[in-house]
This record gives C-alpha cells, structure tokens and sequence, in this order.
C-alpha cells in the first residue's frame, strides 16, 4: 500500500527515543536515540536519566526522521505520540514536544498507547496481520498477553506479569552470574554452550492451583531467586558455577512459561495467530522455540523485524495511521502521560475538547 | 513576536512582541505540565489572534525548576521553534522575577528563591539598577538555612515564574548586552541515582 495519511510518531516511554513517519501502511522512516548506554553502570534504566536523554535527543531524532523520509514538517498529515504506559517523566516529554508540535503546524494529534502500538508495528510488513490475532509483548518494561481482536477498536488484556517484567528477570539474573547490563544479550549469548535441561528451574504460575486465576499471567520473581539460590548453592560448596548451564536452563524457563501461555490463549480463543512483539523478541531461543511450537500446533507465526520489536516510533505512527484510516477523531490536547495506561484505552482522549 | 514558555515552577505560557505581552496564560498548578501545556499555547494565540507563522522565535524558561515539569515546558518550547523553523531562546527562569520586582519600582539588592523540593530550594541574587535587573549569583542550589545573606536587600519566593515578564527580561538582558551561552536546562543536581553494590544473597 502506498496511499494512506503520513503519520509522524513520537515515543518516549522507557529509555528509546523513537521517532518514525509511515505513509499509511508504508515505513518511510525509523529514527531511534537510545539511552541504554547511560544506564548500563546503574544496572537497570534510570527514570530520571531517561528522561533527561530523552529531551536532549527529542529534536535531533524528529529532525533525523524528517530527513530519512525526505519529507517537510508540511508534508505530515498527522502526529501520533504515546501516552502510556511507561515512566511518567520519560512519557511527558514525548507528550509536551508532541502537542507543540501539533499546534506549531495546525496537524491533528493522536495520543496512543504504548503496548497497542506494538502490535501496531506488524502493519508495516508486507502481508498485513489477520485478526483476531494473539499478542505476547515482552520487553524489559513490560510481559504482556493480548486478544486483539480489532487492533483500532478492540483489545483485551488476557494476562501480564504480577512482578518483574521477563527482561527485568535477564537483567538481574546476569547480574548473578557477573554479566554485564543489559542482560537479555549477555545471557543468550553464553547460553549457546549450555544444556538448557542441565537445571530445572520452577515456572512461576504454572501449577495446577494457578490455571483460573493467573491462567494467562506471568511471575518471573521466584524464578530470578531460585537462580540466584541455586548459584549460591554451588559457590558455597566450592564448586565452580557452570554459567552456560545456568543460563541456558534459566533462559528454557521463561521461554517455555512465555510461551506455554501464549500457546494456551491461541488454543483456548481458537485463534491459529501469534504475534511477538518487544525487545526481548531479540532473544534466539525465544523466536526458535515460537517457530517450532507454531509448527506443531498450526498457528501462523509473526514477529516484526527486530527494529520495530523494541520501542519505536513507528509502530506509534502505524497505530495512528490505522486509527485515521477506521475515521478516529483526533485526541484533545488535554491528556496528559498515564504511566498506567490500560490497553483497552487503544487511543487516549479522542475528540477531546481542543480549544 | 515571539512565544515564550516557562513551566519552572508552575505552567506559563505568553506571546510578546517587543516589550509588550499580548497574551499571557498561567496555572500555579505543579503537577499537570503536561495535561495544560498544548491547550494553553493554542489559548494564547487565540488570544491574541496570531497563527504559528507570524512568529519569529520561542524564549524557553530553562530552569532551574523540578525536573519533571521543567522538561515539558522545554520539550513543547523546542519542539514549537521546529515547528515553526524558529530558532529557540533560552532564558534563566529567575530573571523573571527579578524583572518583576524590578517593573514594581524595587531597586538594590534583591533574593529570588524558588522551591527546589526535597528540602532545597533553587537561588539567585540580583542587582536591580536604573536599567534592569543583573544576576550577580547563581542560579544555584542549597538548603533554605544556607541561603545566602540577603538583610540589605528583598527576598522574593516565587510561586510562579511568568513566561511574559520571561520574555521582556531577556530582551532588556540582550538590549543591555547581558548575555548567556547555554543550551540546556538547570538541573542544578545529578539524577538520583544509586549505584549497585555488592549484591545481596538470598540464601542464608
Ligand atoms: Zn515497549
């Protein structure tokens, strides 16, 4: 598709300063300033560092995206920004840069939310997303499972994690084992020489006593410390730490309870569509373990190419895009940055008094 | 004519052409930055009857001022000038007020202070002649006992921060060739950030 209302995006919800345009279902550009660096000596993203990064790079990544798209701020029909979820400091300077924005050029404003946006992002592909589709976005700020039925118009949160997000849990478990930050990477990477089977690490929230209540939600807390024990455990015998093993074996433990989840939805729902999304889609063993199980249980497989998996601004644009295109009257400029945006609030204040 | 915004303390916002403020709208509120700032910039030039266009240049209040609302006023003031490819001013938040006390016929010594939170408070002291107000210190940062002395002179704790009187200030700053390089917000402090220790064991 090539027609459609070009739609700059703003994102700032964690520590990526995104900025992306599309043309209806088209990608013309995908401009990211990340902040990772700065919190790299600090263990885990820094709200107030993030939110300082995020103003610095707020001008010079728009200015980057106009000029990959080779479009004028006159050329845009639309400006789309994420409200919610995320840290609310980050959040504000998207929402603050993106109303002037809006007013400076007289353009519509869509305020959108964050996780929708990320199943927005599969639009940009070639062969556009069927619905109803199951939606499972892990990153290190989020573990989400959706039923998108209507990705404008109807979502639902089927579960999400009840403590640390999967790569909150990559992170403080490299820590353990003396990887550096951010963990996902480190612990994909040394877990290539391990035997995922060498240690059975619990799945949180998969016994029986859990199938009502937490049938779709996520808990990786117990999970970080029965690793964090067992390591212990083997130091103090004097014995060295096999952190191949470790890390494998921790890492078959989320994968499996990620997708044992997800796969649970798309057969419980009926629904033979997956989509992943967030930057823990990085992860190697996630995409193969996902690929194999859609195989065998004959449901169509999608993960966005990794530069729209992690927080962007086009997936923000692409939800916008889609949001014009089903007639959404644009958001007010009253909304404000709603660190617990629920994803039900697919867009945020629409046609909210403007004046 | 140009846009001013200052969100230092609470939400200002102003359009001023020359010396004189056409329109000026403002909330003390310290927590909604956000939520008012894109409705008070179209007020403003609704008010004042002026499209984006017509304007040449974006004065933002850069502080010093909580961080989390200081940063919606810059965010909006930088991203208003490139969208209208306006160059951006950047102005010290206090000359506000020392413009203030100064238009109110005060003259001497003068202490603006503002709330820094977590029992601290931003600072500047000021000289208020004939031609205008001058920065003599700060701004800077400190506990209110360790202010600095200010018994030959007016103390002022500002609760506000007006984006008009923003604007006129620096253009008599400039008109008096008083003028500052800098480009980025007061912060005044570091982000509070704890560095990991040793990790803790879980196990006993
Ligand atoms: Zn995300």
């Amino acid at each position: 598709m090539t027609d459609g209302p070009v739609v700059l995006g703003i994102e700032t919800s964690c520590d990526e300063t995104g900025v992306g345009i599309v043309r209806g279902s088209t990608l013309l550009a995908n401009v990211i300033a990340s902040s990772m660096d700065e919190h790299a000596r600090y263990g885990g993203v820094v709200p107030e560092v993030a939110a300082r990064a995020h103003l610095e790079a707020m001008n010079p990544t728009l200015e980057a995206a106009l000029a990959e798209a080779g479009l004028g701020l006159d050329e845009i029909d639309a400006i789309a920004v994420t409200s919610g979820p995320g840290l609310s400091g980050a959040l504000m300077v998207g929402v603050g840069a993106a109303k002037a924005l809006a007013v400076a050029t007289g353009k519509p404003l869509y305020a959108v939310n964050h996780l929708v946006g990320h199943v927005g992002a599969d639009v940009l592909d070639d062969d556009a997303l069927e619905y109803p589709t199951i939606a499972l976005l892990v990153s290190g700020g989020h573990t989400s499972l959706l039923l998108v039925r209507d990705l404008v118009g109807d979502v639902e949160l089927l579960g999400e994690t009840i403590d640390d997000a999967a790569g909150e849990a990559f992170d403080k478990v490299a820590r353990v084992l003396g990887l550096p930050y951010p963990g996902g990477p480190q612990i994909d990477r040394v877990a290539k020489d391990g035997d995922p089977k060498a240690i059975h690490f619990p799945r949180g929230l998969m016994q029986a006593k859990d199938l009502e209540k937490h049938r779709y939600d996520f808990s990786f807390s117990g999970l970080k410390t029965a690793v964090a024990r067992w390591v212990e455990r083997t130091s103090d015998a004097g014995e060295e730490v096999p952190v191949a093993d470790v890390a494998a074996s921790f890492r078959e433990a989320v994968v499996d309870v990620l997708l044992t989840k997800a796969f649970r939805a798309c057969a419980d729902f009926g629904i033979p569509r997956l989509l992943l999304g967030g930057g823990v889609v990085a992860n190697a063993r996630v995409r193969q373990v996902a690929a194999e199980r859609a195989e065998a249980a004959g449901v169509t497989l999608r993960i966005p190419p990794l530069s729209l998996c992690t927080d962007n601004g086009a997936m923000i644009a692409a939800l916008g895009a889609q949001l014009i295109a089903a007639g959404h009257a644009p958001s007010g400029l009253g909304f404000g940055a709603d660190s617990t945006l629920p994803v039900t609030e697919i867009q945020v204040d629409e046609g909210g008094r403007a004046d | 004519m140009l846009l001013a915004i200052d969100t230092s303390a609470g939400t200002s916002v102003a359009l001023v052409e020359g010396d004189l403020v056409l329109a000026e709208r403002a909330t003390e509120d310290t927590m909604r930055h956000a939520e008012v700032i894109g409705e008070m910039i179209l007020g403003v030039l609704a008010d004042a009857g002026v499209s984006p266009s017509s304007l040449d240049s974006v004065v933002a209040g850069m502080g010093p001022g909580p961080f989390t609302g200081l940063r919606v006023g810059i965010a909006a003031a930088r991203a208003f000038a490139l969208g209208i490819g306006a160059p951006i001013i950047p102005a010290v938040s206090h000359d506000a007020v020392a413009f203030d006390a100064w238009s109110a016929g005060i003259r001497g010594p003068l202490l603006v202070v503002t709330d820094a939170r977590r029992r601290e408070v931003y600072w500047s002291t000021y000289e208020l002649g004939d031609e205008g107000p001058a920065r003599a210190e700060g701004p800077a940062l400190c506990a209110p006992g360790d202010l600095p002395p200010h018994s030959d002179g007016q103390r002022i704790d500002a609760v506000q921060v007006s984006a008009g009187s923003l604007a006129r200030a620096e253009r008599q700053n400039r008109g008096r060739g008083i003028q500052e390089q800098f480009s980025e917000p007061l912060y005044l402090r570091s982000p509070d950030v704890t560095m990991p220790g040793a990790r803790k064991r879980v196990s006993q």
